[in-house]
């Protein structure tokens, strides 16, 4: 029984069979139907991609008016604040209004700033140093901040190490975002370049993910309905 | 190819076609649905730039990483390994199977869940799952609604499109026990109810994965639900299963093509969740599974990947594009395929994995009007690629009576006189038809079983042609004389 004793859990497979496979499938060349622009070193060029898609503007009003009137289509509830304790107090009238008794968050300079200025009343459950999973599940709400926000599609880029792990900004009904108005990207491919000079060194984090607006979904009759498994609610608090 | 006592493929296509095509109220419902996608799908289409130079370099992606395939494997493997991640390459969906199979045993998992996968679907995963006595739920609201009803998906996008909300309320009523409701909101909140403990409950979690990335060794997965993060990061053990095809070679790669997917899948700028994996938890990390697997899937792709003239087929990203333009689809429905990927593109790659002359008769379910190319948003070539296995098809087993047919229409064409004389019976032929229509004895019936014949002209365009030529001469000549 070969193929037994090459699916168990310790061997890796196939992988020389398959290799090998592909190798002799790949000997006669296929034809390039669509050739690009390509850059000196054979690869189509990134830098093309911003002549291509969606057009963003390339000041910081225009990136800014456009991720504002994405958030709007996309329902995430955008606010600009003036400072942290501004923020708070969004953040604090919304708990009122839904009586919310808990919030997830975790340490970093604008949570902590958000922490400081939130009502004592008002329970935290820092996840930092891991965390049940009931527990998290319970809570009213997730607040965290994020790697960038993209203007060119109204995404919140969001990592293991930025916001808090991989589950905070998924499990929670609300998530609630706080950024700086300097974290704002012009497009993915900008968001991409600057997670690789920042992870240069350490290399990725485990998880990026870019989440665009609450979740959402259109799987009954192609009509949108919104708090699907993630978050019904998405707000941005933005800082300057 | 597995034995079976089904049908043969072919003839579960026509009696499904036949009755799908005859249920209006399902097809109204399909129809209303792509409609929607349609309007969608344009205005977002319309913000790009240049969608044309955006769908060549798409295209020149993926003709790289599929070209070299070995190469970004490979690159890929090691960058994931360097992590703890764990890859294993499963040469069919049995290997595929007993893998995760054994490797749920030997961890001790009692629950799973599980995102969308299509590969999945491909490898009769729950089906075997179940078997061995586990739970498996199906996480994606329109997976989860198909699993209840214990029927495959019925559009690779989106699973459940055919059904009306009434259906999927008495379904909840019938299997959930929940009140019937005429809302999509309140049947959405039923299921996010339900699945919310799966995804605290489950110790594995399994999904597919959109794109393989090479240089940063990653898995990235596209949904809109939120159900896929959750799948990833809650249970203690994760499996991606993915296709070998599914490679791009830069993470940069991605700032193009993802906003290409959602905007061809389902007219969105950007899909709801958009999230790339590289590898367990990782030291210093709060959150994310123990073990994070990767299943590379071969399970026969590398056949097709040995046709040059079809590679490009291997670029597919699973939009769904071109079944929510395809006429054929919009009639038939997604059932009837009676494949895991429906349509035009599973017309075009399910003969290359399942065998080309039991499942030919796909190449035949298109009229060739190309809207599935047009709309491709990395270019294949589907429509000629389905002529391509019409035409593999009858070089690797001649058809007989076809070959008689064309050699009876060559010797007719050879022979002007019987040519003529052929034209001038055929509307006598004509004339006499209606009395066999339909009949054993109509040797045109499988056309005239739902349609009319076309009546042939009155006159030959020979007869016609001659005539207007001798009018012409007489013209000339007359206006010759009279200069």
């Amino acid at each position: 029984m070969i193929a037994t004793s090459n699916s168990s859990t310790s061997s890796n497979g196939d992988r020389t069979q398959i290799l090998a496979k592909i190798r002799e499938a790949l000997r006669e060349e296929a034809p390039l139907k669509h050739p690009a622009e390509r850059s000196a070193g054979g690869e189509p060029t990134t830098a093309h991609f911003r002549e291509w898609l969606p057009p963003v503007g390339s000041s910081a009003e225009e990136r800014f008016a456009l991720f504002a009137r994405l958030s709007e289509t996309l329902k995430t509830e955008l606010h600009v604040c003036t400072d942290a304790a501004q923020a708070a107090a969004v953040i604090a009238s919304i708990a009122e209004q839904c009586e919310w008794k808990t919030v997830a968050l975790h340490h970093g300079e604008l949570t902590d700033a958000v922490d400081r200025a939130l009502p004592t009343s008002l329970n935290r459950v820092w996840v930092d140093n891991g965390y049940d999973k009931e527990v998290l599940e319970a809570c009213d709400a997730g607040l965290s901040e994020c790697e960038l926000l993209v203007a060119q599609t109204g995404s919140v880029c969001v990592t293991g190490p930025s916001s808090g792990g991989r589950v905070l900004s998924v499990l929670p009904p609300h998530h609630l975002v706080v950024a700086r108005r300097s974290q704002l990207v012009t497009d993915l491919t900008e968001a991409y370049a600057s997670l690789a000079t920042k992870y240069r060194e350490t290399g990725y984090p485990s998880m990026i993910s870019f989440i665009t607006g609450p979740s959402r979904t259109g799987d009954i009759e192609r009509i949108l309905v919104l708090g699907a498994h993630g978050p019904k609610r998405l707000t941005v608090l933005l800082l300057p | 190819m597995q034995a079976t006592d089904e049908a043969p493929p072919s003839s579960q296509f026509h009696s499904d076609a036949d009755r799908s095509a005859n249920d209006g109220p399902r097809r109204a419902a399909v129809y209303r649905a792509l409609s929607n996608y349609k309007t969608a799908r344009d205005r977002t289409g319309a913000t790009f730039t240049d969608w044309k130079s955006a769908r060549a370099a798409a295209s020149t992606i993926k003709h790289e990483a599929v070209n070299n395939l070995d190469k970004y494997l490979e690159q890929f493997e090691r960058n994931f390994t360097a992590r703890g991640g764990k890859v294993f390459w499963a040469n069919d969906s049995r290997q595929a199977r007993d893998y995760i199979l054994n490797l749920a045993k030997e961890k001790n998992v009692k629950a799973i869940v599980k995102s969308k996968a299509m590969t999945g679907e491909e490898i009769h995963l729950n089906e075997a799952l179940v078997a061995e006595g586990f739970g498996v739920v199906e996480s994606d609201l329109g997976e989860f609604i198909q699993q209840l009803k214990g029927e495959a998906p019925y559009h690779f996008v989106f699973p459940c499109m055919h059904l009306r909300r009434d259906e999927i309320s008495d379904l909840f009523n019938r299997e959930l026990g929940t009140a019937k409701t005429n809302s999509p909101e309140e049947l959405t909140m039923i299921a996010r109810k339900v699945l919310r403990r799966t995804y605290i409950e489950a110790d594995m979690g399994i999904s597919g994965g959109n794109f393989i990335v090479a240089d940063a060794g990653m898995i990235s997965i596209t949904e809109n639900e939120g159900n896929a993060r959750l799948t990833v990061g809650v249970p203690r053990i994760h499996v991606a299963l993915v296709g070998i095809e599914k490679v791009v070679p830069r993470l940069g790669d991605l700032a193009l093509l993802l906003p290409m997917l959602a905007t061809a899948g389902t007219g969105q700028h950007l899909t709801g969740y958009n999230s790339m994996y590289g590898g367990p938890r990782q030291p210093g990390e709060n959150d994310g599974p123990e073990e994070f697997h990767v299943v590379l899937l071969d399970n026969h792709r590398t056949r097709l990947l040995a046709d040059p003239e079809q590679r490009d087929a291997l670029h597919c990203i699973r939009c769904g594009a071109c079944l929510n333009v395809c006429p054929i689809f919009k009639n038939i429905g997604g059932h009837t395929y009676g494949t895991t990927y429906q349509g035009p593109i599973g017309s075009v790659i399910t003969p290359h994995f399942r065998g080309l002359q039991d499942w030919k008769h796909l190449s035949g379910a298109s009229s060739l009007c190309g809207a599935c190319t047009e709309t491709c948003p990395v270019g294949i070539d589907i429509h000629h690629h389905l002529l391509r296995n019409r035409r593999n098809a009858v070089t690797q087993k001649p058809t007989p009576l076809e070959n008689l047919m064309w050699k009876a229409f060559s010797f007719l064409m050879r022979r002007p006189r019987l040519y003529s004389f052929a034209t001038k019976v055929a509307p006598l032929a004509a004339k006499l038809h209606p009395l066999v229509q339909g009949t054993l004895a109509d040797p045109v019936r499988v056309w005239t079983d739902t349609r009319d014949f076309p009546e042939p002209a009155a006159e030959s365009f020979r007869t016609q042609f001659k005539r207007h030529q001798s009018t012409r001469a007489s013209q000339t000549e007359s206006t010759n004389t009279t200069r």
